[in-house]
């Protein structure tokens, strides 16, 4: 009894190497967090629309939650003054032209025209372009920034969050299999 | 060419660790003097060829040698020397150089001066050391080389970030160092202590001293480290429970709590085991602050920049010292004698709380920085630890601490009365309700916290003189005997009641400037006046001023008491530097030694200047109690009795912060 | 990654340019509420700072969303609610106390508790025999060395 109190430090340690070997190992971004939005409900909204992007909304003029209904939609949180919205924005492209995914975008604390003349000019992946001039509608996604993209299911439902720039590889791996996966439950 | 020197003199650092360690550890176990002998001088080597290795990286600084990576990633030509030469420290690669070059300079000061310990446990200690060092210069040499070349040589340097070129910063990482891997001695000792398989008052008195200048320095680093971000960071925060903060608090708090166990196994023969284990555990927690600042698994407003495979290799190390001696722990612990037995009212009994409440307040750190980590790993859930956390938690053991912190020292060895004590406190909690209750009548009520935090500060720093009068007797016997008993008495024991007096001041420090500071954030144009604290600030506009390696805009604050008599000007900077496109503030500060007036300027806005003025009250304590709380440990460390035994050789806690500061 | 400028301190080196008097409330009353509640609100994007002292453009959205549920009307704790809803427990610098947060909250003063029970156990079985009292010889050697001193 008393030796096993004398161990207790030494398996103590143990026990915190492996717990630190783990994240390190996996080389966890400790700046990543988790949302908290993953299997809830889509936030509400209601974005006034970009002019030149109509959408599925019935409402041309209005992208809101509402809208979102009933189809699998890929919602990107973008701005013409964000470097990596630039960088992604090819990716984006492909992703709207597999057509497995509804593609809506959000103009975060931008100039609509500076937004209209950034799709102009890298081509529009957007069914919709709702314009979130103050950032309101990002706070209420738990946005920490621009770029940022959520996958939602046809309940209105939030199933994936990516923060930053989607690579090649997050598609590939993340989203079009969560793509393929939503168009079986439908 | 001198780089390459340097890189030669690291290698050769590391052939020196490891005869260091072979010879000193298998020269304790034959009893061969002859092998002790040469790996003393292996340890001397090592310091010897760090040195010069830290040596030719500081030359490269100084000199703008932009073919070593360290200079070209730190370095300016316009960089004033002063920070040529912190650059050198002020990075990752550097700093562990530094850090490496601490550890050897400590081994080497145990093998130079430790004449007065016993041949087999100082090769001991020595072998110790040089173990740790093969690992860490390893690292260095493997994964963190600061004298690689980089080709092509690129024509200028990328500077040091701005707000790192300071004083007080450039004094700072050395101070840490001295303090983190100070106690890698007191390591050593219990590693050497538990290979011999004795624990005894003898090597308590051996290892105090230099637990002691290791304390001391690391909480002047600490102290260091926090007066800058008071000044620099423009907001007057001086702690902000960040992981890299909680990585230097952690060291300290069971430092401190080593110091006094070792106490009680210096007087008292008892409480040897965890005496050692605390030993331990204090170096592992200074290794787990390292690990923390450059692994990168905690998110940090300063950590070094992120590199994983560091961390690997840091951890690699930690598990293998820590690991490898806490198995020794384990093994040779239980096979010490017991030691004196005393009741729970006691001196030891006191210092055992004392000890309880320090390391659950280390516990309490620890927890609070890794937690989210952990929860992280097992669940994949985020949450944050951030002050309020530790104003609970921490903040009631440091309460408890304070309130004993006083009693303590009255207690008699073995048996001892607490209502006695506390019937000789009565002057300290005469000043403790007057302090309260002032507190209470000048801010009219709450917050009850600061009325804790003034009360406990009185009740600590005359608690403190209370112990000083009672051991002179003072007014109960003539005042020309009592003089001549403060003369006679131990320097340790004076030290002590300076350090707790400097405590008290701190806290009386840190109470004031969380809850008495008064805050104005606004818009001024040329001519307005600004109220904070009784003081009237006139804004007199803003203008360039050229710097060294930067350009600053400097605004002019008339400064008056109340509407009467001007005490001059302030003149807060926002200073641009160029060659890293950043911008920093520095404060203007007018301290009464009471209090800080604290302005700064922010950017024009369309109606003006945006203007920031605190009233800190009580803050500039917060560092005068750090600097008195050294104050004590070095006098402590010039006691007399520490060199009892020591027939040839002098102090050697002394000795350490002389030959580290000389080799340093 | 190789530049290992202290990249991060860089973030911290701004707060200068927390709250600015544009965002303030022009009730002081509501102000203050404001600056106690974003103390307690971890700024998402730069690490171990609240939004109150973050320059950070999110954090300064929050301060303004902050002050913006406070005009609507909102207690305190409402506000809170209404920014962890969005964001999580991570924007909480005061960690909700739950099951998985048990450990973090209890574990130190449990172990507290536990060392000094452990110990209280201890000092009960092992006692000091009580020192004999004095012989008077001894008591007249004590009462030379007081008077000595």
């Amino acid at each position: 009894m008393r030796r096993l109190l004398y161990l207790l430090p030494a398996l103590l340690l143990a026990v915190l190497l492996f717990r630190f070997v783990t994240p390190l190992l996996r080389g966890d971004d400790p700046s990543r967090i988790a949302s908290v939005l993953i299997g809830k409900p889509v936030p509400n909204f209601a974005l006034a629309s970009l002019d030149g992007t109509p959408g599925p909304s019935s409402d041309k003029h209005i992208l809101s939650s509402a809208s979102l209904r009933g189809q699998i939609t890929l919602v990107n949180f973008f701005a013409s003054w964000c470097t990596p919205c630039r960088a992604e924005h090819p990716t984006l492209m492909r992703v709207a032209a597999s057509k497995k995914a509804v593609v809506i975008g959000i103009a975060y604390k931008d100039d609509p025209m500076a937004s209209a003349k950034f799709l102009a000019e890298l081509g529009n992946p957007f069914a919709q372009v709702g314009v979130d001039r103050a950032g309101a509608t990002g706070i209420e996604f738990g946005l920490t920034g621009v770029p940022e993209t959520f996958v939602i299911d046809a309940k209105g439902i939030v199933r994936f969050r990516h923060v930053g720039p989607l690579l090649e590889r997050d598609v590939a791996d993340k989203i079009l299999p969560l793509l393929a996966k939503l168009k079986n439950e439908q | 060419m001198i780089a390459e020197l340097g890189q030669f003199a690291l290698s050769l650092a590391l052939i020196a660790a490891i005869a260091q360690a072979i010879l000193s550890l298998v020269g304790a176990h034959r009893i061969d003097a002859r092998f002790m002998a040469a790996g003393a001088r292996a340890a001397s080597l090592q310091a010897g060829s760090l040195a010069f290795a830290f040596g030719v990286l500081l030359w490269s600084h100084a000199q703008d040698d932009f073919s070593v990576r360290n200079v070209s990633e730190n370095g300016h030509r316009l960089k004033p020397m002063l920070y040529k030469l912190a650059g050198a420290w002020g990075n990752h690669e550097g700093s562990m150089l530094l850090w490496i070059l601490v550890l050897a300079a400590f081994g080497a000061a145990v093998a130079l001066r430790g004449r007065q310990l016993p041949a087999t446990l100082r090769a001991r200690v020595v072998g110790v050391q040089g173990l740790i060092g093969i690992g860490f210069v390893l690292f260095v040499v493997l994964a963190s080389n600061p004298l690689a070349r980089m080709f092509p040589v690129p024509f200028e340097g990328n500077d040091l970030n701005p707000i790192l070129q300071d004083p007080a910063l450039a004094a700072h990482p050395p101070f840490l160092y001295l303090g983190y891997v100070g106690f890698s001695v007191a390591f050593s000792f219990a590693i050497a202590a538990l290979l011999e398989g004795r624990v005894d008052p003898a090597w308590a008195r051996w290892v105090r001293p230099w637990t002691l200048a290791a304390w001391c320095c690391l909480t002047l680093g600490i102290a260091l480290g926090s007066w800058w971000a008071y000044y620099e960071l423009g907001w007057g925060g001086w702690w902000f429970w960040d992981p890299v903060e909680n990585a230097s608090l952690m060291p300290w708090l069971s430092g401190t709590a080593l110091l006094h166990s070792a106490v009680v196994v210096e007087k008292r023969d008892a409480l040897k085991s965890w005496t050692v284990l605390l030993a331990i555990l204090t170096f592992a927690l200074s290794l787990v602050g390292t690990f923390l600042v450059r692994s990168g698994v905690l998110s940090s407003v300063h950590a070094f920049a992120v590199d994983p495979a560091r961390g690997v290799f840091v951890l690699v190390l930690l598990a293998l010292t820590v690991g490898g001696a806490l198995t020794l722990y384990a093994w040779r612990a239980p096979q010490l004698k017991l030691g004196g037995l005393f009741r729970p009212i006691s001196r030891e009994g006191a210092l055992v709380l004392n000890n309880l409440l320090l390391t659950t307040a280390c516990a309490t750190v620890f927890v609070g920085t890794l937690y989210p980590l952990f929860l992280d790993a097992t669940q994949g859930r985020s949450v944050s630890v951030g002050p309020p956390y530790y104003l609970r938690s921490f903040t009631p053991l440091m309460v408890g601490l304070l309130v004993a912190m006083a009693a303590g020292p009255l207690l008699a060895w073995k048996r001892g009365d607490l209502a006695a004590a506390l019937q000789r406190l009565w002057v300290a909690l005469l000043a403790l309700l007057i302090v309260a209750s002032l507190t209470w009548y000048v801010q009219g009520g709450g917050p009850w916290l600061a009325l804790v935090g003034f009360g406990l500060g009185a009740w600590t720093i005359v608690g403190a003189a209370t112990d000083l009068a009672e051991r002179v007797r003072l007014f109960r016997v003539p005042l020309s005997s009592s003089s001549a008993r403060f003369a006679n008495l131990p320097r340790s024991a004076i030290g002590a009641a300076i350090a707790h007096a400097g405590l008290g001041i701190a806290v009386v420090g840190m109470t004031g400037s969380a809850l008495w500071q008064s805050e104005r954030v606004l818009t001024m144009q040329v001519g307005e006046k600004v109220e904070i604290a009784g003081y009237t600030l006139t804004f007199d506009g803003v203008h360039k001023e050229p710097g060294a390696n930067y350009v600053a805009e400097r605004g002019a604050f008339r400064l008056q008491r109340g509407n009467g008599d001007g005490l001059g000007t302030m003149t807060p900077e926002r200073r641009f530097y160029p060659s890293q496109r950043t911008t920093t503030t520095e404060a203007a500060i007018r301290t009464t030694g009471l209090a800080d007036l604290y302005v700064v300027i922010g950017e024009p806005d369309g109606n003006g200047t945006v203007v920031r003025v605190w009233h800190h009250p009580f803050v500039p304590w917060i560092w005068g109690g750090a600097i008195v709380m050294v104050a004590g440990g070095l006098l402590s460390l010039a006691d007399r009795r520490l060199r009892v035994g020591a027939p040839r050789a002098s102090t050697p806690g002394k000795v350490a912060a002389n030959v580290v500061a000389a080799d340093a | 990654m190789k530049r290992l400028l202290l990249l991060l301190l860089l973030l911290l080196a701004l707060p200068a340019f927390a709250v600015e008097p544009s965002e303030q409330l022009k009730d002081p009353q509501q102000e203050k509420r404001a600056r106690e509640i974003s103390r307690q609100l971890r700024c998402v994007v730069c690490q171990n700072e609240s939004i109150d002292s973050s320059n950070a453009d999110i954090a300064r959205d929050l301060r303004l969303a902050v002050r913006e549920r406070i005009r609507a009307g909102d207690d305190d704790e409402a506000v809170i609610a209404w920014v962890r809803q969005r964001y999580g427990d991570f924007v909480l610098l005061q960690p909700p106390l739950n099951a998985s947060t048990a450990p973090l909250w209890f574990g130190p003063p449990g172990l507290l508790l536990i060392a000094i029970i452990a110990l209280a156990l201890r000092a009960r079985r092992v006692r000091p025999a009580e020192p004999a009292p004095l012989t008077p010889e001894e008591a007249r050697r004590l009462a030379a060395l007081e008077r000595d001193l």
